[in-house]
């Protein structure tokens, strides 16, 4: 699930989560305790749970950073810089998990919340049915892993920022744009985990998410447009921003796709270029079309259809009383035949891949990173899974992919980058629209719904051109795609090649009670499917 | 001790204005004590408690602000707060929309805080699991519930005079019951600020009628049905566009509000004449804050009025230009109804469709305020005034300013999300396609 808030209350100041307490900018360069501080402080939390009766602890000693800028046409409406760290502490006791966190990081503070942890565990085993069995994992010992980054987002002077967003803002109203929002988001994660298996893991993580929307009215017809950026959220530094032409990709009618290297300022304006087209722009006719799907489009659509499906506590039950359960049950998965979809999909689950969000050395229980198939020729082979869970799918080592989204958070199973894999073939855009009849070609994020077992979807974007004759023919509105999962991936019948392969993220992805955030990365590269049913979205109030 | 008294806020609050050496400075205070329980698959999967007690200083020099936080409260950390609030002021730049602190206000008191739910303790929340997870296990059906519950004060006060304090307390419960064989599903939301009010138990039982209900469903067309929506199903699509009546949104023209060839539709009648909206922080079933976040006085107001739009809220600054009183945007609302009960609205309807809740409602076009999303957790079809059989779900397309021009009945309001909420028959509700979801 998406956190909501950004889309259309990107009209006012986005209401998006922010974690910690304010702070200087200068302070979020300070340095914290060293590695073997932490350390030490660890082991006071590992002996005091033992003594307490823990049969495995793992401790994380977090200091969370973050800054966010927001603006709206020539104004600064606020810079968010804050922090925050403490200590969160995770154990088993008579068999059942017990968790507590505190920012109390001293030796007296830290054994007191580990004895919570331990006494939490143990009320709790009174209802516990089954025993908690953690796949095996074998201590790591002390390791170091840092997002490679080129420029920390943090050591760029906030001044900077603001001309950046000035000039993003002052493009967009030059190029005819009746308001304009622009907002920079940079997170720092400084975590250390420590656990009783002999783990003690250092990593330092940073994400970028460089965005915008552009508002243009039409008073006298009582019409307003929006275009959000099509930038994507990275795990990357403040080089993002460099806007480096290598990183273009060329697609038709002048527009441009965005690797790993995003420039906010030409992007800005072709959105006002775009929001005032879409003011005039044809209304769609409802019906059955071939979609040509970008992968800043397409990146939403994976994520909803084949992340949260194939995430295993859902399959279980685990989320059912808020995100909801899975279609993708275990029988399907054994039958070892489920077709998720067409032979071209393939889609490959994680942790790994260079500039992603979800790119880490070790998940939050110490498991290593790595890549695994979810889809493999279109169909089910497996899914996300952590140590408790993996024996359930008869695997003995946890695919690494377990999250929590601060100090005082309790860790669970969280999806990693789910990627499709582009196409053998060479095919660019351009290629592949030649080859449509009757189409829309849609680009970035919109609307987007899907029920709580992930059949049913319909999702929304940012701009549409209708293809006719393998060509596109102009820009439509109030296009919005319904689909069924399995139906729509089984519809899928080209894919561009790695060239034209890039990631869409999600920044602030929502699950749990209390809901704790996430941000993963989607790649694919464009991407064909046959038939999709298209509703018109009009209505007069 | 994390919720203190007016008193001692009030002594910390003086302490740290005595500091300053800013424009102007204003600080709050809040603490509270939460905890929560979660479970799944009839057993409890997490659970915890966490206190928190921390004070916000924001300085101001010229139109430059700044804000500093801390948790410890000591005479030199206090000192610090302020000193960082200041530098961090100084660094800032000019917002031309800064309007000056507020002077001293009166404020309600509302009725907002509740014994009986500062004292839940550990013992109360895992039986209130047990008693939510127990009939379960005894009718062979699955349980998976949330429970969170709170208790806290906020205190806010300036160099201008300003002094508010509050205490609030809230508990919050949801329950999904499902069939062993997962196709039967049931919900129930319960929300209050009096935890003595909370039965988990009774409300199981609901979401089990729900469950056991909703086996073998049978599949209708998508089309236009009448509808008649529980409070649960209702509020979202209501606070959604209660949230969308921004003035400023409205009067630079893009908002639902906004009206063609310029201006607002402040003043006209937008909806059915049986729909009115207000919001009361006085009310005792959803007694709200006193203050708005920015130290406004929270008082009655009326959003909408026989159909008829007759306040939107406005930002301090908006309101200035505008040249009109600054009403801020209300914690919760109350729509107006009248004294049917869900039951007899069923019993009143020919052929329709129950909807106990919708699911990942989603914004389609903010021009419309059209939305998208699905039925959940117990979808039924009604005919000759009683419920005939289960259906399958659908997805919707709907502006829930289209739905309050095609009303058919207001209930009587319950607790709804922290807002009263009739039960509503609608005709003409779009529903665009199927879904195979339970």
């Amino acid at each position: 699930m998406q956190m909501s808030g950004m889309g259309i209350g990107a009209m006012m100041l986005p209401s998006v989560p922010v974690i910690g307490n304010p702070v200087s900018a200068e302070h979020l360069l300070e340095s914290w305790m060293d590695a073997a501080d932490k350390k030490k402080l660890t082991e006071i939390a590992l002996n005091a749970a033992r003594s307490k009766g823990a049969t495995y602890t793992d401790v994380r000693i977090g200091r969370y950073l973050q800054q966010y800028l927001f603006t709206r046409e020539k104004q600064v409406q606020n810079i968010v810089n804050a922090e925050s760290y403490g200590i969160g502490i995770r154990v088993i006791a008579n068999g059942t998990w017990g968790f507590s966190a505190t920012s109390d990081v001293t030796a007296d503070g830290i054994a007191k919340c580990a004895a919570t942890a331990v006494a939490i565990a143990k009320a709790n085993s009174k209802f516990q049915k089954e025993p908690v069995v953690l796949a095996e994992q074998k201590g790591v010992g002390d390791k170091v892993w840092k997002t490679p980054i080129v420029k920390n987002a943090f050591e760029i002077p906030v001044r900077e920022k603001i001309d950046l967003l000035m000039n993003v803002n002052n493009k967009a109203l030059e190029g005819g744009a009746s308001f304009v929002t622009s907002n920079l988001f940079f997170v720092n994660e400084q975590k250390y985990f420590a656990s009783s298996d002999g783990s003690f893991i250092d990593q330092d993580v940073h994400r970028i998410w460089p965005t915008f929307t552009v508002t243009v009215t039409d008073k006298a017809a009582g019409k307003f447009k929006t275009r959000d950026a099509i930038s994507s959220p990275m795990g990357m530094g403040y080089e993002y921003l460099d806007g480096i032409a290598s990183e273009k990709i060329a697609g038709p009618n002048g527009l441009v796709g965005y690797r790993n290297s995003y420039d906010m300022v030409e992007d800005a304006v072709t959105a006002a270029r775009q929001a005032k087209e879409k003011i005039t722009a044809k209304t769609v006719q409802a019906g059955k079309y071939d979609l040509v799907l970008d992968p800043n489009h397409l990146g939403l659509t994976i994520h909803e259809s084949v992340g949260h499906p194939t995430e295993l506590d859902r399959v279980l039950g685990y989320e059912a009383n808020y995100a909801g359960t899975s279609f993708a049950t275990l029988d399907k998965w054994q039958s070892k035949n489920f077709a998720y979809g067409s032979k071209l999909v393939n889609i490959v689950a994680d942790k790994t891949q260079p500039h992603t969000l979800g790119a880490v050395g070790y998940d939050d229980e110490g498991v290593p990173c790595k890549e695994w198939d979810i889809i493999k020729d279109g169909i089910l082979v497996n899914y996300q899974a952590i140590r408790d869970q993996v024996k359930i799918i008869g695997e003995k080592e946890s695919h690494g992919c377990c999250y929590a989204d601060n100090w005082n958070s309790v860790q669970f199973q969280r999806m990693p980058n789910i990627s499709l894999k582009p196409g053998a073939e060479k095919r660019s855009v351009m290629d592949m629209i030649k080859g449509v009849e009757k189409g829309i070609y849609i680009i970035g994020r919109g609307s987007y719904s899907i029920d709580q077992q992930r059949y049913n979807f319909q999702f929304g974007g940012q701009v549409f051109y209708e293809i006719k004759n393998g060509e596109l023919t102009g820009m439509l509105d109030d296009v919005a795609y319904q689909s069924n999962t399995q139906e729509f991936w089984n519809s899928c019948v080209q894919l561009c090649d790695k060239d034209d392969y890039r990631t869409f993220g999600s920044f602030f992805d929502g699950k749990g009670q209390p809901g704790q955030v996430s941000a993963v990365s989607h790649g694919s590269s464009t991407t064909r499917f046959n038939g999709v049913n298209v509703i018109n979205t009009g209505r007069r109030i | 001790m994390a919720i203190l008294s007016k008193e001692e806020a009030k002594k910390i609050i003086d302490k740290v204005l005595a500091l300053s050496t800013a424009d102007e400075i204003s600080v709050g205070l809040s603490g509270d004590r939460s905890g929560n329980i979660r479970y799944a698959r009839n057993s409890v999967s997490t659970s915890g408690e966490t206190t928190d007690l921390s004070l916000s200083v924001t300085s101001v020099f010229g139109k430059k602000s700044g804000t500093a936080t801390i948790n410890e409260f000591d005479d030199a950390s206090l000192e610090k707060t302020v000193r960082r609030a200041e530098e961090i002021a100084k660094l800032a730049p000019d917002n031309p929309e800064y309007m000056p602190m507020l002077g001293p206000q009166q404020f309600l008191e509302t009725k907002s805080f509740a014994e009986s739910t500062a004292a839940i303790n550990p013992d109360f929340r895992a039986q209130a699991a047990f008693n939510s997870i127990d009939p379960c296990i005894k009718k062979n059906l699955t349980a998976a519930g949330f429970l969170q519950d709170s208790a806290g004060f906020s205190a806010m006060g300036n160099n201008k005079g300003l002094f508010g304090y509050n205490r609030a307390t809230s508990v919050d419960f949801s329950i999904t019951v499902r069939t062993a064989d997962g196709t039967g599903s049931g919900y129930v939301a319960r929300d209050y600020n009096d935890a003595s009010k909370l039965d988990t138990k009774s409300a199981t039982e609901v979401a089990m009628q729900k469950a056991l209900a909703s086996v073998n469903t049978k599949a209708l067309e998508p089309g236009k049905y009448t509808v008649i929506l529980e409070p649960t199903a209702g509020v979202d699509l209501l606070q959604n566009m209660m949230r969308s009546m921004d003035a400023r949104n409205a009067d630079e023209g893009r908002s639902f509000l906004g009206k063609k060839g310029g201006g607002t539709r402040l003043g006209e009648k937008l909806f059915d004449e049986r729909v009115t909206i207000y919001s009361d922080p006085m009310n005792l079933e959803i007694p709200g804050s006193p203050f708005s976040g920015d130290g406004r006085p929270q008082e009655k107001v009326t959003w909408i009025e026989k159909g008829v739009v007759k306040n939107m809220y406005y930002s301090r600054f908006w309101a200035q230009k505008q040249g009109v009183k600054a009403t801020p945007p209300p914690s919760g609302f109350i729509f107006e109804g009248g004294n049917e009960s869900l039951a007899d609205l069923i019993k009143g309807t020919e052929k329709g469709i129950l909807v106990t809740r919708f699911w990942y409602i989603r914004a389609v076009d903010p021009q419309t305020l059209l939305y998208t999303g699905l039925t959940r957790d117990g979808t039924f079809y009604i005919e000759n005034g009683q419920i005939k059989y289960p259906v399958k779900n659908f997805r919707f397309n709907e502006s829930p300013v289209i739905m309050l021009n095609n009303v058919e009945a207001i209930g009587k309001p319950v607790r709804a999300s922290g807002n009263l909420i009739p039960p509503l028959k609608i005709r003409d509700f779009t529903f665009t396609s199927l879904s195979d979801a339970v």
